[in-house]
This record gives C-alpha cells, structure tokens and sequence, in this order.
C-alpha cells in the first residue's frame, strides 16, 4: 500500500506552488492512500516490453516555416495584467537567483 | 594566504565542463510567430502562445530544427533519427508557462567533439573536447528590478517584466566532463568557446554576440588531487559574458576551490554568478537539494523524426570549418602567423576575405583593416565591424588608389566620410569634392589667378629667380584644395613663365 | 421555434420564415426564464449574440452564400477563448479574464455565422463529472433539478435539453461531452484526437483534450462537427486531412452489413439495470436496420480509469502552472514585500478549488523523480495496451459499442465527498480518449426505475468518425419511429420555460 504523509503533501504543495492549510494536508494525505492504490493498478501490467504512448497519433515532423506573423498590441498583451508599469508586467519582488 | 595559479596546478587536476547556450537567429521565435529583432520596445514582441495565455499552443520552427541540425553535424554528432521535446517545470516570473519546453532524454543530436588548439610551453597542442548533446530549447523573458541601490535582484521592491525575449531560439550545447586539460584549462575553455563561435558564425544560425547575450557559456569547474580518480564537487558559474571571463572564471574558481579545499573546507555544489569588474564569482542558488523538473514529453508537439536525406542535405552545405579555413587563407594570401593572429584578434577575418573576394589586393585589404579603419574603431571605442563601412567600400577604395583616381592621403578622407556616414564611396568623393587633380586645363586656370594676384613674384620669376616660383606654388595648391600633384604645378607653372625646368 | 432541431431551425432561416435575430431572442429570452434555476451560462452575450444575427440576417438579405447552420445560435464552452468574452473555465483564478484572441473552434463558428449565445457552465479546468465543481456553483440536470447535469460540460448538455440553444460546443477529456449528454438525454461527439483544433481551449490534459459537438439530434451534432473540424497549422497535432464526411453518414443512417462490436468488458456488474436494459434494446433495434452483433473483449480497459488519473493529472499539474498571477487573472495577497513566491501560492490556494488542486498534487507526485516510472511511465504503458486493444477489435468491427455511464443522472452532493465514486462515472468513456479515437452518446430511452435519459456510446476508429454518425443516425432514427416522438419532448417542463 502507497501512502503519502502530510510532510510529502506539504513538500508536493511546494512543488506545485498551492499555499495549503494543515488541515488541507492531512486531508489530502487521507485521500492519497485510496487514490494511489487504485492509480497503481497500472503496475500490473505495464511490464517492461511494452513501449510507452504518450501521445494518441503517430504525427511526425510538424513544423512551420520562419516566417514573422502580427504580434498583439502591447494594450492586448498586457490587457489582463493585475499590474503594469512601463508597458511591462509588474510582479512582486523575486526571489532567489538573478 | 592567498594561493597563486601555479600553487593551484602544483598539488590539483581541474575537470571543466562547459554548457554554452545559443540565442538563434531565426526571424520568428522557436513556436509562435513573433519577431526577435533585439532592442524592440517591451512587449511589442508577444503573442497568446509566448505570453502563455489560456488555450495557446507551440509550434515549431522548422528554421530551428534546421539551425540545430546544421550545428550538431559541424560539431560531428549523430544527429537522431528520433526526438522529442520535454518540458521542465518550474515557477519562474520570467518564464510565462512555468515550465520551459527543452528536450531531456532524446536529444536531437549526440556525441560530437570540437578540437581546439592552443600555445603550450612545448609548442601547439589540440585538445579534444567531447560534446555530449546539443538540444533545443526557448530563452526566457528579461526582468527589471525596481527599488533597491543596485538594480540587482536583491532589495528591489518589485519586478517588471519584458516578454519580447521569451521563446527566441535557444541551443545547448554541453559538453561531456573535460579532464586531462591540466594548467591550460582557463586557456582551453576559452578556446573552445572561442571556435564554438567561429563555427556558429560560419554556418550563419546565431549572431553569437557575446555581449548582447546570443552566446552564453556556464562554466562548471571542480579540482581533484592530482592522480585522484574521483571527481570532486563542482560549482557552475553563470553570466559569463566574454572570452576573457571565460577564462577568468575557470582561473578564478580553481583558485577558490583550491582554498577551500586546502583548508580542509568542502566546495558547494552551487550556482555562482561571474562579476565582470572583479573578476570574481558570487554565491547564487545552492543546488544541493536539486530541483525536481519532472520533465515528461511535451504533448503539445510531435516528435522531431528528420530523414536521412535531409540531414545528407544539410551535412553536404556545410561550410568549411574555421581553423581549416583560416589555415587555407593564410597559405594564399602568405600572411605571417603574426599578422594572421592581428586579424584573428581584431575580428577582421572575414571582412578581409570579403574584401579580397570583390577583387582587393590581400596585403592592400589587411592594411586597411587593421590600420585606418581599426585606429577609427579605437578613436571611437567601438567594435570595427560595428562602423558603417563595408568590404564593398573598402574594395572600391583601393581600386580607385590603384586606378591613381585616389591618393593614399585622399584614400583616408574617403574612409573617414564612409564612416561617418556620409555615403558609399562615390558619394563620398562628389560630396567632399575629393579628386586628384591631373588635368592640366584646371591647373593652368589656378595658375593663371595665382600669376594675376601676385604679379610681381610672376615678373621675378619670368626674369629668372626661380626660388620666388615658391609662393605661387603655396597659392595653386591652396587654390585646389591641395588635390594637385605639386610637382607637375611648378613644372607648369615654370613653362608658363618661360622658365622651362 | 426553440424546440425545433438546429437543422429545422436553418430551413427556416433558410427560407426566411424566422430571422437570425428573432430566433436568437427566442433562445435568450428563454434563457432569461429558465437559467435561474439551470445555471447552464455563466456569462450571456445578448449585446454581441444579436449583432452577431443581425448581420447574418443582413448578409441573407443580400443574397450572400450562407453556410448551412448560418443564423442558428449556439453556447460554447467556457473553456474555449473568445475575443473580448470572459473566459472562466469554471474557475476563480481567471475570474474576469478575458482573451485578447479567439480559439480555433471559435473563428470557425464565426466564420460559418453561428450566433454564440454565451459561455457554459463547467468543472472547473474541466476536472469533474458533474459541473459540481465550478467556482461560480453547479448546474442543474433540466430533467430533474436536484441532479447534476454531467460534466465538466453539464453547462453545455444542460442548455440544450432545456432549450436554451440547439446546439453546444464541448470537450471531451475523459468524457465531458459523452457522459453530460448521456444523462441529459441529448447527442454528444468526441471527435478523432486531431480532428478539431484545440488552439484556443484552455489545456487540461494535452494529448486527451478534444472539442466536438453537442446537439439534439445526430444529424445536427454532424453539422456543426463539419463546421469546427478541419486541420490547424496552429495545432501541431491537428490531423492534415480531409474531415470525415459525418454529414452524409448522418443524412444516410445506413448500418446494412455494418458490424457493430459489444465490448464486453463495458458492461455488466456496475451497470444499472435501466441502463442494460436500453443498451440490448438498441442493440436489438440495430440488427433489426441490418447491422451484425458482435461481441469483442477489451481485457485491458479495466486498467483504463489508473492511467487516466495519472496521466490527466500529470499534464493538468503542468498546463495549470501558468495560472501563477503574474500576467493574468487573480493576483492575492501582493501586500507590501510579498514575494512573487508568495503570492503565486496564495493565489493558487484562493483560486484553484479542491478537485484541481487534488489533481494538481497527484500528478505532481505522478512526474515527481524517483516515482516517473511507477505512476507516469507505466500509465503510458497502458495507454499502449488500450489501443492494442482498440486496434484488435476494430479488426473484428467497424464500430464498438457500450452504455455511455454504468448509470443515470445522480443527486448534486451525492459523491461530492467520494472522488473514486466520482471517477468510476467515466470508466466507459475514458479508453476512448486514451486511444484518441471517436466517441458519441445518444439518447437511448430512460431508465425504467428512475425515468432519467440513459445514453448509448459508438465508438469509431481514428478519422473514421463518419462511422458512428451512420450508426447513430440508423439508431435515433428507429428509437423515433419506436416512440413517436424526440425522447427531449418528455421532459418535464420548467417553471417560466415556453
């Protein structure tokens, strides 16, 4: 049986970048238990000779020539933007690396 | 207390490993359709699919796919028949989809090498360094920090975001660890870097200005004890932006490991950030609690699959290598390795070749390159390629000097007007009335006003004191603007006094 | 006028019985009535849907060459962008977004002239089987108030059988077109993966995701299919190919000598009785037009539910990264120093509600190092198994058939608290998305024990897709003759409806 503790929640959340509660954690963790040993029923027969899909059809090569199409007016680029400054996206400060 | 270099190679091995990565210079970005050209204003250059807005999708440039080929096979990789892009999730403010599409397990090309040669105390030796995979991926946006003394990322208040640069064609090019480099690493790295370059540059995929960041190199660097197998632990520098610090990074981070290390203390594996003006490096992110990617195939896009004969295509259009190349141009043009190694440091090469190819003598080409045009380029403190003036230009100024159209002097004055932006050549002379003057009928006119204003100095002369002839010179020459040849005006004017030299 | 077919409806147009206009206030005053209690839109573009038929009635006026469903209005998904239109995907975090571009599906409706009425309701980012899980409340099944219309596309299904609009757009990732017209008793087309372009719909899960058509009748279904479908240098993994011609399948409903294969594994215990019940009398009701039964096994469709609730929740933890607050949509807590870090973690905890949250930490773990090739890597695996499967019985058939869901509509609330209850709704519908092939409900009859509309899956191979419109077309068109009249036409009527 797979579990997940409230700590690997936690640490998935970070992953994720969701704030969560303790008590979204710990609900989260109960639910896991069921989720994954039902998810895991994968397992059974995904045995090594069998080659992975991950995608439906067997396109190959699409691509499109090097050529510049319209870009959006900066008004449109920026039309959802909670914040803005300079015609640029304001965001709160960074942190971490530059 | 602080170690010197050759403390550092006496007692450790250094082990480099060199990502470098590539802003392509295709037209439109790596999936959607927005210009690239560097400098637009922000976010003039964005569209749903780079902007990442709801519902967008990517769609390859088939230019990209190309470039990339093209740049494995002159880097001597296999190019796969099979790949894929990935994506690598992270949250980044400057990355608008929170995960960048790259390529993980299936490259589109592997295993190559580059071979580079430098000086070494017993003459020339090439080193080969191994290239493990070139891949493609998109840049990121540019953010500008706001508040704060500096500018810097650390004590600004906020951040303001340019996504003009977001999804330009990126290339990485890592190669595999490089041992055995001893004392030259610093001198090997850049080397490497520096071919790298020339091979972009001559296949035409990437402006590779080092400056403006289309060529990015990380350098990773760790140091062993001598005759130790195991690697040690290693730091990767980032944010070098010259050949030069390319080398100053290796040199300065072997010293500093070398430090740690011999006070017993432990090397970080972490990012660090190159400074320019000291030449040192600077604590970035620690990557000892690695970040989890989660890199899976991107299912927005299919597999990259190109045949056997396109690849045939391209590997036949390849361009001659540049140290072969150079070696070629040397031999015809019997340069010496010294001037060779002036127009190599000066980044003239090419404009030398492109000025002998439309027909100037190679001696005659390199003189101007390397002498008026480069002094111009120092005067102004500016790179030589980035003045207004062409191989074309320069081609047609020595014909003309050739044809005895132009003087050397007069030559000069053409130059300089090019420069200045006031036209090709031609335009140059009409507007600046440059000319040497050989026609006797205009001479004689300037002679006959000098003899009608000076008519006294014209009588001592006709009466045979020839040294008065002296002023009438300086004034004819005035009066053309010194484009006449003085000899052949005192031989006229002489005639026309009657005093036949 | 609203209760007629969308096809009857462009006769008329056509004809100049009814104008664009007054058959769009017909829909929107309808709207006005019933939506209170159906909450099937979450926004309603009366202004643009009536200058929208204003000019296609001018355009007839003027002799224009007008495509077949010009003038017929329609509600689209609120997954799909619309230019100027707020798009919410049912969510909070892009509450009040709207989309500086149209998506494909929405250029190509315009370009045909078909009026856009509004968006629908949904789950939020389309995760769910029931529309319970909108930020902005559930909709309700028209059949019977207290139940849930299906989803994620119950907004889409639920405007249709209350006469809101003819026809729907919907998308299909696990089932949200099937199922939602399953238990609303109307017709819903999960086109071949590629035949529709996704530009423009908001991802959840990349290589599941599929637009198609919703409607009342087969016929109108294939209409407005051959309106969307086609290929788009904007989609790389649109097919480049001729649209199957769904149309003239559903004009001929021919199934003579076609074999129509009963996978055995979609049936049986955890199936209804009602629901059994109208799957052998359709069956039944097939032969009898000429088709030949046959029964084909599937033996890997049972793992089918484990690798959908890995590999949708893996690419939904990566396509919804970009709902960070940055440039679009909700931004919380941007207090003074609040770090970009913090604030994207707020916003996602405000602005996501618990199902996609759920999903979004589940396929975080699925991808995370160490447990890719345990979770991810062996769902794809399965993936493989499935269409092995698919490939093998369509060697035997032509077409595959299956009840739609194991059962009817339930009560809103009823397995709000049980997602694995929850996920088992869509255990018929999800091989065929994990195969990219076709799929389409249609209504079927009621269940005898609760009188609530059962829907009967076709399932065609990849771009064969005018195969299940003959069988579908062949199959209404004896249920019709059967009972008299539309299945719809029992509804029980709505308070104000007309």
């Amino acid at each position: 049986m797979t579990s997940l503790s409230r700590d690997d929640v936690a640490k998935l959340a970070g992953l994720a970048r969701i704030e969560m509660s303790d008590e979204e954690l710990v609900a989260l963790s109960n639910e896991f238990t069921v989720i994954l040993d039902a998810v895991a029923r994968v397992q059974e027969v995904a045995s090594a000779d069998v080659a992975a899909t991950s995608h439906p059809l067997p396109l190959r090569n699409v691509f499109r020539p090097d050529v510049v199409i319209p870009s959006l007016s900066p008004a449109d680029a920026l039309s959802g933007a909670p914040a803005q400054e300079e015609q640029r996206f304001r965001v709160p400060q960074i942190l971490g690396e530059e | 207390m602080s170690l010197t270099y050759d403390d550092v190679i006496a007692k450790y091995e250094p082990v480099l490993g060199l990502e470098v990565h590539v802003e392509l210079n295709t037209k439109s970005k790596m999936f959607c359709g927005c210009s690239t050209i560097f400098g637009a204003e922000p976010n003039t250059q964005t569209c749903p699919v780079c902007l990442a807005l709801p519902g967008a999708l990517p769609t390859v440039n088939e230019k990209a796919i190309e470039s990339t080929i093209k740049i494995g096979l002159a880097l001597n990789c296999s190019i796969a028949p099979f790949s894929r892009f990935a994506r690598k999730n992270y949250f980044y403010p400057d990355m608008p989809k929170n995960f960048q599409i790259s390529q993980y397990d299936e490259p589109i090309c592997v295993n190559g090498y580059v071979d580079v040669e430098i000086e070494t105390d017993e003459g020339p030796k090439v080193f080969r360094i191994e290239v493990e995979r070139v891949h493609m991926e998109e840049d990121t946006g540019k953010s500008l920090h706001v508040g704060g003394a500096t500018g810097r990322i650390h004590g600004a208040e906020y951040s303001l975001l340019d996504y003009n640069r977001a999804g330009i064609p990126l290339v990485e090019i890592v190669t595999k660890i490089v041992p055995g480099t001893g004392k030259y690493a610093p001198e090997v790295a850049r080397a490497y870097v520096a071919e790298l370059r020339d091979i972009l540059r001559s296949l035409g995929v990437s402006d590779v200005k080092m400056e403006q960041g289309s060529l990015r190199c990380d350098a990773n660097v760790s140091l062993r004890l001598i005759g130790v197998d195991t690697l040690g632990t290693r730091s990767e520098t980032k944010n070098v932006n010259s050949l030069r610090s390319v080398e100053r990074a290796i040199r300065g981070e072997m010293i500093r490991h070398a430090e740690l290390l011999n006070k017993g203390e432990r090397v970080v594996q972490e990012t660090r950030h190159f400074q320019e003006d000291t030449g040192l490096t600077r604590s970035g992110r620690s990557k000892e609690q690695a970040e989890d990617y989660r890199y899976f195939p991107e299912p927005d896009l299919v597999p990259v699959a190109p045949d056997a004969a396109w690849i045939e295509e391209l590997r036949a259009a390849l361009p001659e290598r540049p140290s072969i190349h150079r070696k070629r141009l040397q031999e015809q043009w019997a340069v010496p390795d010294k001037e060779m190694s002036a127009m190599i440091n000066a980044d003239v090469l090419d404009v030398v070749e492109a000025t002998v190819a439309l027909g100037a003598d190679p001696t005659k080409a390199r003189g101007w390159w390397l002498g008026e045009i480069s002094r111009i380029a120092n005067e102004k403190d500016v790179a030589i390629k980035d003045l207004a003036i062409a191989a074309s230009d320069v081609a047609e100024i020595v014909a003309l000097v050739n044809a005895g159209e132009l003087t050397d002097k007069l030559a000069r004055q053409v130059v300089e007007g090019v420069i200045a932006g006031e036209g090709k050549p031609a335009a140059v002379i009409a507007a600046r009335g440059i000319k040497v003057v050989n026609d006797d009928s205009a001479l004689m006119a300037a002679i006959e006003r000098a003899c009608a204003a000076q008519p006294e100095t014209a009588q001592k002369v006709r009466d045979g004191h020839v040294p008065a002839a002296g002023a009438l010179i300086g004034a004819i020459m005035k009066d053309t603007k010194g484009q006449a040849d003085a000899a052949r005006v005192r031989e006229l004017l002489l005639g026309h006094l009657g005093q036949d030299s | 006028m609203i209760r007629n077919s969308a096809s009857e409806m462009a006769s008329k147009l056509a004809n100049g019985e009814i104008t664009s206009v007054a058959l769009t206030q017909a829909h929107l005053d309808q709207i006005s009535a019933v939506d209170k209690e159906v909450h099937a839109f979450l926004h309603v573009d009366t202004q643009g849907a009536l200058a929208q038929a204003a000019a296609v009635d001018a355009k007839r006026n003027n002799g224009e060459k007008l495509s077949p469903l010009a003038g017929v209005p329609l509600a689209l998904k609120d997954v799909m962008t619309q230019k100027g239109i707020p798009t919410t995907c049912g969510s909070k975090i892009l509450e009040g977004w709207r989309p500086p571009y149209d998506s494909t599906v929405v250029a190509n409706l315009k370009k045909n002239d078909i009026v856009i009425l509004g968006k629908t309701n949904m789950d939020e980012f389309a995760m769910g089987s029931s529309t319970e899980n909108s930020a902005y409340g559930p909709t309700h099944n028209p059949w019977d108030l207290t139940r849930i219309p299906g989803g994620s596309g119950g907004g889409s299904a639920a405007s249709l059988a209350a006469f809101e609009a003819p026809l729907a757009i919907g998308t299909d990732t696990g089932g949200s077109i099937r199922q939602p017209a399953a238990v609303t008793g109307t017709v819903g087309v999960k086109p071949t993966y590629g035949g529709v372009s996704r530009y423009g719909l908001v991802a959840f899960s990349s290589s599941l995701d599929q637009a198609g058509p919703c409607a009342r009748t087969v016929l109108d279904a294939a209409l407005l299919h051959e309106a969307i479908a086609g290929h788009d240098p904007k989609d790389s993994t649109s097919i480049n190919a001729p649209v199957p011609a769904v149309v003239a399948a559903a004009k001929s409903g021919n199934v003579k000598g076609m074999k129509i294969g009963v996978v055995k594994e979609l049936n049986g215990d955890g199936y209804q009785k009602g629901v059994r019940n109208r799957f052998e009398e359709s069956l039944e009701l097939l032969a009898a037009a000429g088709a030949e039964i046959v029964e084909v096994s599937a033996p890997n469709f049972e793992y089918a539910l484990a690798a959908y609730y890995l590999i949708a929740p893996s690419e939904c933890s990566s396509n919804l990264a970009r709902f960070d607050a940055m440039r679009y949509g909700l931004r919380v807590g941007d207090n003074d120093g609040a770090s970009a870090e913090s604030v994207m973690n707020l916003t996602r905890e405000v602005g996501f509600g618990r199902e996609v949250k759920r999903r979004i930490i589940l396929g975080t773990y699925a991808l995370s190092s160490g447990y890719y090739d345990a979770y991810y890597g062996s769902a794809q695996k399965v993936r493989t198994l499935i269409t092995q499967d698919f490939n093998k019985a369509f060697e035997i058939a032509d077409v595959l058939v299956s009840p739609t869901c194991p059962t009817t509509a339930f009560k809103i609330g009823e397995k709000a608290n049980d997602p694995l209850a929850m996920y088992l709704n869509d255990i018929a519908t999800i091989p065929v998305n994990m195969a990219g092939i076709g799929g389409m409900s249609l209504p079927s009859g009621v269940a005898e024990e609760d009188g609530l509309p059962v829907g009967f899956q076709i399932m065609s191979p990849v771009m064969k897709d005018d195969r299940m419109y003959s069988v579908g077309a062949a199959l209404e068109a004896a249920l019709l003759t059967k009972w008299g009249a539309p299945l719809l036409s029992t509804i029980p009527a709505l308070a104000g409806s007309k």
